[in-house]
């Protein structure tokens, strides 16, 4: 009994809940995400052939980011330095929202995936991190005799 | 008259009403100009839409994600396919030098001041 009071179903309707609140207010959720983890922002996506992570890390180097896959889980971190103001003693920052410095997020991965085949892109400040499921895990069609 | 002209206006309309997301930006002055930059993770070049009229400067682009086919969405952080933000532009600053760069999802905006607002040394003379 305790353990439906806290099935997924509850966090999904908190979820929508304040989705919902967000929309009724007309409040834009912040592209960091902050109130959800930090930067980067994460979508996590699913398909027959492989888990999807779409990381939003615009303006950095591939080079700098690290994509690693460790025991099960996704972790993808970097720094991001941003450009300091020009100008010298007659410069001014007027707004200042975009993240710098030092970043570190972790997806968990489902078990019937394979670590080893796992690639990753970067295109216009998406990284997008695609890790294959095993082929015996991949739903397979029977012909019927 | 023809119905799809009553139509195509209302659409675009809709578009520029739908939630949108809020770019973080960061602006910079200095003595000659403002440098505007904005996250817009997603975005390519052909997405992007820079504009100036009159005051308003108003910056919208369109995510552009490639999606495999049968994809389950199953968190997402980043809920919506577009980003708009607009800003209010002060008078010195010059309209018609405005200067765009998208790189790898940052917008830079150059925004220089009409040169009688650029600050002139005047110096003082002993007599």
């Amino acid at each position: 009994m305790v353990g439906s009071l806290f099935s997924r179903d509850l966090f999904r309707e908190l979820d929508l809940l304040q989705r919902e609140m967000q929309g009724a207010f007309g409040i834009s959720p912040s592209i960091r995400g902050i109130a959800r983890g930090g930067f980067p922002a994460l979508n996590v996506g699913n398909s027959p052939q492989a888990v999807h992570v779409y990381a939003f890390v615009p303006g950095i180097d591939p080079s700098a980011i690290q994509v690693e896959i460790e025991k099960g889980v996704l972790v993808i971190s970097g720094e991001r330095s941003l450009e300091a103001p020009t100008g010298g003693e007659r410069s001014a920052v007027h707004i200042d929202e975009r993240f710098s410095g030092r970043f570190r997020r972790v997806v968990s991965l489902p078990d019937d995936v394979d670590p080893a085949a796992a690639t990753a892109a970067y295109r216009d400040g998406v990284l997008q991190v695609q890790v294959p499921r095993r082929e015996a895990a991949r739903p397979q069609r029977i012909n019927v005799q | 008259m023809n119905q799809n002209t009553d139509v195509s206006p209302d659409a675009a309309r809709e578009a520029s009403r739908e939630p949108a997301l809020v770019p973080a930006v960061n602006v910079h002055e200095d003595a000659s100009g403002i440098t505007l930059y904005a996250d817009l993770p997603g975005v390519s070049r052909e997405r992007l839409s820079v504009e100036v009229d009159g005051d308003t400067l108003s910056i919208e682009g369109e995510l552009a994600l490639e999606l495999p086919d049968g994809l389950e969405p199953s968190y997402a952080e980043v809920g919506r396919r577009r980003y708009r933000r607009v800003f209010t532009l002060s008078k010195e600053l010059d309209r018609a030098k405005v200067s765009a760069a998208l790189n790898q999802g940052v917008l830079t905006l150059r925004i220089p001041k009409v040169e009688h607002a650029q600050p002139r040394r005047v110096e003082v003379r002993v007599s």
